[in-house]
């Protein structure tokens, strides 16, 4: 590797360095004259000396201000693309997405579409942009970091007198007292320096902390964005979800048959119901609908406790109770049952009777009840009749004349009986919904709805997020390194003890306007001048 | 509970006054001559009416939240308003640091702009859906007006260095951008009073009209130079739409939020014609000279402090306790919905600002139109993604 001597000391520096490591002397030989280039006390950068290896290269590129400067422009540009029309996630999800933005933002949805742009966040490129960027964070921090750090650990009390006086702020002084260097010491220590002493030079610091605010605050990116990619870890995300109707018991998904809930009740309120709510009154007349107001879930959470072998019967046992409120998500071992929809009044059970056409009475000749969540396919009864749910449509809807059911849920019934009794000869069809009672034809009996129950259904998200606590711990020291690097400042003062003239230069990161008026409070009482800006100076030359 | 509701509004309208007061001290300060800078009695009267505003915005602000039971911040009004507030908050505070005069004759201005902006917007009291009822709400919201107003300090100490120094003799790139944003204060200036003065004359007409083969009707205010696509007019005695909302335009309420727009912006251009036929230069060049006193280092300093300040404060509010929140409540911590995504660009771009300035050395004038453009992205957010990209943020 090559060295650089320094040529008052003899000291051997790496290669880059511009500040000698050991006595301070300024070995850019070219820039003689300017003010000295602090940043990173002079210490040998990788970045700023090498470049030769194809290693060298991809180092060089990643750690440049410039290029991740550009990294972070990219994606905000991109960020902004991506709110130019809803992503994939908020259209619904019925809609094909090739047709949806197509047929919603005309040629311009075509082509956000065929670019990706819909699910722009989860590509590939946007991710290898992100990576890209913490990337970069991480080898400028190296980069930079560690000689900054070696370079202000090791940092030499007594500093070459050219180093001094090659400071922005600098002051020479002849005649001053013993006693006089004493105050001003003690004066330092008064605000809070830290000095160090060698042969009557002074080095007094301040600080030093927030010269690791930045680097701190690279950390904590750093940890959030491996905490981003945990998530793709199985085991450190569920994300699955459960519809619980009241009175019913039923297995949290994604547990492996381990947790079970209970929908006790489920509550729902709107505005408009209580006294209290008088003051929202012109706002609720101005919006279409009810507004509702909170609504949440009575659950009991089991667990099942029997032994683990396939066939056996769950052995429930009642590990928690409590309410699931927006806001308010209920936890157990990590797992987090979040009140997110519902399904208000869904049929559970409905009630009929079989009865003349003719009788104007409607007198029952035979009575049931359809549980519409397991209903029955046949209900015989002892008076020789025998009902059958030939069909049954929990969502029944007319597509094209022909019934059909568009889901699973009893929301809106529709059934076919088929009645056969003593008196008829083959069967007797009929078809019956929600305001509906269609005879197949010259109908002896009529089905007739004598009753019906409704019960509320509780959508609950279920999630475990182990990446969490990453991702916190991520951004906690992220603040703490902007902070730490913002709101202080590293000054340092050095005071060469010259055979007959003392030189006194001052240093800080930032905010040089604080540092003068520290200096000028320091000096106050002493017979020092005040430190010249010589860096103004040159400007008024 | 009706009475809180009067107070609050009649304690809005006197700081809305008192700061109108406070902004004619300022000017007053500026005024003086004396070469020699003293806290005289103006300065202290500037500075004093200004904290009583504010106090009686604060009056606002706690006699509201009691009359609804939550913190007002839960809509376009309420949020922009308490904005407003922040931003007046945070002058304060770099006034007593720096004590700047022209900070408050430029700031005042546009917080007052921005607040008479907010109560355009429907100012009824309206309920929580549950999504929001947590005190996620009110410490999400008010981190995040804190933080966006602080950085809205570094516009207005940018754009005073910007008016300062840039050569007004001949036009360039520079001279047309400064235009540009007085264009955009005169534009803002339009809305507000298009809106109030028809508002004050009560107008509505009605069009009826089909969204999505649906037959419904859209309510305008302001009379209708885009009318809804194939719309009919029900109202009798109004005017009838000039020309039809072209149909990329989106949304149920997009032909209504569009003719706001043109009129706005007709507006704004007709009093910046008028200013300029008035001061017979650009407006930019006509403000130049009563800055001439003002140091544009410590503007440049005010400017990068603000950000310093104002860069942290909005990313705990905007994305950490954004995100626990959205944990709370959509159990998830990040949604890609617009508004969280232009909170991140908010971030994104404060951090080029920052790095620009403080390894690359973009001091002075860079640094400076780098403050406008983060403000800009601001209020982008706050308005644009609002009432265009709507998504789960959309108040209004």
């Amino acid at each position: 590797m090559n060295t650089i001597t320094c040529n008052t000391c003899g000291h051997l520096n790496k290669e880059g360095t511009t500040i000698c490591e050991k006595c301070g002397n300024p070995l850019d030989n070219d820039q003689k004259g300017k003010l000295l280039n602090m940043r990173y006390d002079g210490s040998s950068i990788r970045s700023k000396t090498k470049n030769r290896s194809i290693i060298d290269k991809i180092w060089n590129f990643f750690s440049s201000v410039k290029i991740g400067v550009t990294l972070i422009a990219i994606a905000l540009v991109a960020s902004a693309l991506g709110t130019i029309y809803p992503q994939q996630m908020y259209i619904p999800r019925s809609v094909d997405p090739s047709v949806h933005y197509r047929d919603q933002y005309g040629i311009t949805g075509q082509i956000y579409y065929q670019l990706g742009f819909h699910n722009l966040y989860g590509s590939w490129w946007y991710m290898i942009l992100i990576a890209l960027i913490g990337i970069s964070i991480f080898i400028v921090s190296i980069d930079r970091g560690v000689p900054l750090y070696k370079a202000l650990k090791h940092q030499a009390v007594k500093r070459h007198p050219n180093f001094l006086k090659r400071q922005k702020l600098f002051g020479e002084y002849k005649d001053y007292s013993v006693d006089e260097k004493k105050l001003l010491i003690s004066k330092l220590k008064e605000n809070r320096y830290k000095i160090a002493e060698k042969d009557g030079h002074i080095l007094a610091e301040k600080g030093r902390f927030s010269r690791w605010g930045p680097y701190v605050n690279h950390l904590g990116l750093i940890i959030f964005l491996l905490g981003t990619i945990f998530r793709f870890v199985p085991f450190m995300y569920i994300d699955d979800y459960v519809w619980v109707r009241e009175g019913e018991t039923t297995v949290i998904p994604s547990t492996n048959q381990e947790y079970y809930i209970e929908n006790q009740e489920f509550i729902f309120e709107t505005y408009g119901e209580d006294e209290e709510d008088a003051v929202f009154e012109e706002a609720l007349q101005n919006n279409s609908g009810p507004v509702p107001k909170h609504f949440e879930t009575n659950a009991v959470i089991y667990q099942d406790v029997s032994d683990d072998i396939v066939g056996t019967e769950a052995e429930l046992e009642e590990i928690k109770r409590g309410e699931i409120i927006v806001n308010e998500p209920l936890k157990i071992n990590g797992l987090a049952l979040y009140q997110d929809s519902y399904q208000l009044s869904e049929f559970e059970s409905m009630s009929f009777k079989l009865h003349e056409t003719t009788d104007e009475e409607e007198e029952a000749i035979v009575e049931f009840t359809v549980d519409l969540t397991d209903p029955k396919r046949e209900y015989k009864f002892e008076n020789g009749y025998r009902i059958e749910l030939n069909k049954y449509y929990p969502e029944y809807e007319l597509d094209d004349g022909q019934p059909r059911s568009i889901s699973n849920y009893p929301r809106n019934p529709g059934f076919v009986f088929f009645v056969y009794g003593p008196d008829i000869e083959e069967q007797e069809a009929s078809f019956l919904a929600i305001g509906q009672n269609i005879p197949s034809g010259d109908n002896q009996y009529k089905i007739g709805l004598t009753d019906f129950s409704v019960r509320d259904v509780s959508g609950l998200k279920v999630r475990k997020d182990l990446t969490l606590p990453i991702l916190g711990l991520g951004a906690f020291i992220f603040m703490i390194g902007v902070i730490q690097g913002m709101y202080w400042q590293h000054r340092r003062i050095w005071i060469h003890q010259g055979d007959e003239k003392l030189l006194i230069a001052c240093h800080t990161n930032k905010n040089w306007y604080g540092l003068t008026k520290e200096i000028e409070k320091v000096i106050e009482g002493t017979s020092f001048k005040m430190v010249e800006d010589q860096e103004n100076k040159q400007k008024q030359d | 509970m009706l009475d809180y509701i009067s107070i609050s509004g009649g304690l809005l309208y006197t700081a809305f006054v008192i700061y109108l007061i406070s902004i004619v001290f300022f000017a007053a300060t500026i005024r003086d001559k004396r070469k020699e800078k003293q806290f005289t009695l103006v300065n202290k009267l500037a500075i004093g009416t200004t904290i009583l505003g504010f106090v009686a915005q604060v009056g606002y602000f706690i006699t509201r939240w009691i009359a609804s039971g939550h913190a007002p911040v839960s809509n376009m009004f309420e949020f922009v308003t308490f904005f407003g507030m922040m931003l007046v908050f945070a002058f304060i505070i770099l006034y007593l640091i720096y004590r700047i005069e022209l900070l408050g004759l430029f700031a005042l201005p546009i917080a007052l702009l921005i607040i008479a902006y907010a109560s355009m917007y429907p100012t009824e009291i309206s309920p929580l859906v549950p999504s929001l009822k947590s005190h996620w709400l009110y410490i999400h919201v008010t981190t995040v007006a804190l933080g966006e107003a602080i950085l809205a300090v570094s516009f207005v100490a940018g754009i005073i260095y910007l008016i300062r120094q840039i050569d007004q003799t001949k036009i360039t790139l520079k001279t047309i951008g400064l235009e540009i944003i007085m264009y955009s204060v005169c534009a803002t200036i339009g809305f507000v009073l298009i809106t109030s003065t028809f508002s004050a004359m009560d107008y509505n007409a009605s069009f009826s009209y089909s969204v999505d083969g649906n037959e419904s009707t859209l309510n305008y205010h302001l009379p209708a130079i885009f009318g809804p696509g194939d719309g009919e007019l029900l109202t009798e005695n109004r005017m009838e739409a000039m020309i039809p909302t072209p149909e990329w335009m989106h949304g149920a309420e997009a032909p209504r939020k569009l003719n706001t727009l043109v009129w706005s912006l007709l507006i704004g251009l007709g009093l910046y014609l008028v200013m300029r036929l008035i001061l017979r230069k650009r407006i930019a060049a006509a403000i130049q000279p009563i800055l001439k006193k003002a140091n544009p280092e410590l503007l440049d300093e005010v400017c990068y402090r603000a950000v310093a300040i104002g860069f942290p404060v909005f990313t705990l509010g905007g994305l950490i306790f954004a995100a626990i929140w959205a944990q709370e409540a959509w159990n998830r911590y990040w949604g890609w919905d617009p508004k969280e995504v232009w909170a991140l660009i908010t971030f994104f771009f404060y951090a080029i600002f920052l790095h620009l300035r403080l390894s690359k050395g973009w001091h002075g004038e860079r640094s400076a139109w780098l403050a406008v453009v983060g403000f800009t992205i601001i209020m982008f957010n706050l308005i644009v993604v609002n009432l265009v990209l709507a998504g789960l943020h959309s108040y209004a």
